[in-house]
């Protein structure tokens, strides 16, 4: 037992490093942030789905968009009250969000997500061809 | 209070019962397929058993001929040029007709014409797909309308494709691409360092009625429909004329036919 010093004095070292930030962050919470909607995008009222629904499973939505147009060669969405959407990210979704620094992005880089889509899919489809 | 153990029993059995009606009846009620998203093809969408492409080689005599076809498709799809030739990608290129066809003819003098003559090489989209069995993730499959499709979100980079297909229609990304688009066509995605690329009988046009733009750009050289569907202009020209293919010895059965 007379290693008992080290042994405590490691942990209360330990302790501190892992608790220091959350003492350092104490109190301050980062507010959640505000995602800007372009003027079609709020003309529009509703998305594909609910808005709701959109915030928090709209990569749901993506995945079987994807799967649906590459595998299958399905590119045709109806939403339950029957308006159809040409499955794109790019051209559908990006047509309304052209703002994705502070739409896409704001909530991701919150979130700490770093989706890859942007690596192939491009941006902002409005610019000219 | 005189309440028996069978009464208590028969009150919960009850109730529990009456619990389930609603969801029940909600369920029955309802028609299932009312309020639930649809996916379909859209109302333009082309449609084939096998698209095959005939291409009419004695009416491109130069390059002249093919290089706007080639720039056609380049330019639509992102397909980035590299001055390094180790890098380069191509979805369509010209090439040699000892190279395009090496195995396929004993011919030990060729006409002259046939010799200078370019000949446009781009996947086959082949019906029996030795790059499709060699893919381990499905990332490369065949689609129901013949068409061999590259699901780039799948692709590992692993590159067996690449080492399967005996006409080298595939390119690989060893760097990203995107610095070296002179231009980009916002409608379509570019790819990423380490996925594996190629024409995909430009499946997006024929989702949208269009044609490949390779074939528009050829003005009536090159013929393109369904194989099996003889009111098709493919299946006519192959009918009408004499046609070669690259390879076919090796059995990949391609669906790219050359009028020579
Ligand atoms: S040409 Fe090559 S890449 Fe195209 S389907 Fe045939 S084997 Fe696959
Ligand atoms: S490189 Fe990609 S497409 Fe080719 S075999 Fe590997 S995973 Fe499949
Ligand atoms: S069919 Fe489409 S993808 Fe294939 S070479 Fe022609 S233009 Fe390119």
């Amino acid at each position: 037992m007379k290693d008992k010093r080290w042994i405590v004095s490691g942990l209360v070292v330990f302790l501190l490093i892992v608790l220091f930030p959350f003492w350092y962050n104490r109190g301050r919470a980062v507010p959640p942030p505000e995602v800007k909607l372009t003027e079609k995008a709020k003309a529009e009222k509703e998305c594909v789905l609910a808005r709701d629904y959109m915030k928090a499973e709209h990569m749901q939505i993506l995945d079987l968009w994807r799967e649906t147009v590459v595998r299958e060669g399905n590119r045709i969405y109806t939403n339950p009250k029957g308006r159809e959407f040409v499955m794109s990210l790019s051209n559908t979704c990006l047509d309304c969000h052209s703002n994705k620094a502070e739409f896409c992005d704001k909530c991701h880089n919150y979130a700490s997500v770093r989706p890859y889509c942007w690596d192939c899919h491009i941006e902002n489809p409005k610019e000219a061809r | 209070m005189d309440i028996r153990r069978r009464r208590v029993l028969q009150l919960l059995g009850l109730s529990a019962a009456a619990l389930t009606v609603k969801p029940v009846y909600d369920a029955l009620a309802a028609d299932p397929a009312a309020g639930r998203p649809r996916v379909g093809p859209g109302r333009e969408q082309l449609k084939a058993k096998q698209w095959a492409m005939v291409i009419d080689t004695r009416r491109f005599a130069s390059e002249a001929d093919v290089e706007p076809l080639i720039e056609a498709c380049h330019r639509i799809h992102n397909v980035p040029h590299f001055e390094l030739k180790r890098w380069e990608i191509k979805w369509i290129w010209a090439t040699e007709y000892k190279h395009a066809f090496s195995g396929t003819s004993s011919d030990r003098f060729l006409a002259d014409a046939v010799e200078k003559r370019p000949f446009l090489v781009l996947c086959n989209q082949c019906e029996n797909p030795p790059c499709v069995r060699a893919c381990p993730t499905k990332a490369t499959f065949k689609r129901e309308d013949g068409i061999v499709m590259m699901d780039f979100h799948r692709c590992i980079g692993c590159r067996f494709c690449m080492a399967a297909c005996p006409f080298g229609a595939r390119s690989f990304n060893y760097t990203d691409p995107r610095p070296y688009l002179k231009h980009t066509n916002k409608l379509f995605p570019t790819r990423m360092k380490g996925v594996v690329e190629k024409c995909s009988f430009c499946a997006e046009r024929l989702a949208e009625g269009k044609r490949p733009a390779c074939v528009e750009a050829a003005g009536g050289k090159i013929a393109f429909g369904d194989l099996y569907d003889p009111a098709s202009e493919a299946h006519q020209w192959v009918r009408k004329n004499y046609t070669l293919r690259r390879k076919v010895n090796l059995g990949t059965e391609p669906a790219v036919y050359y009028i020579v």
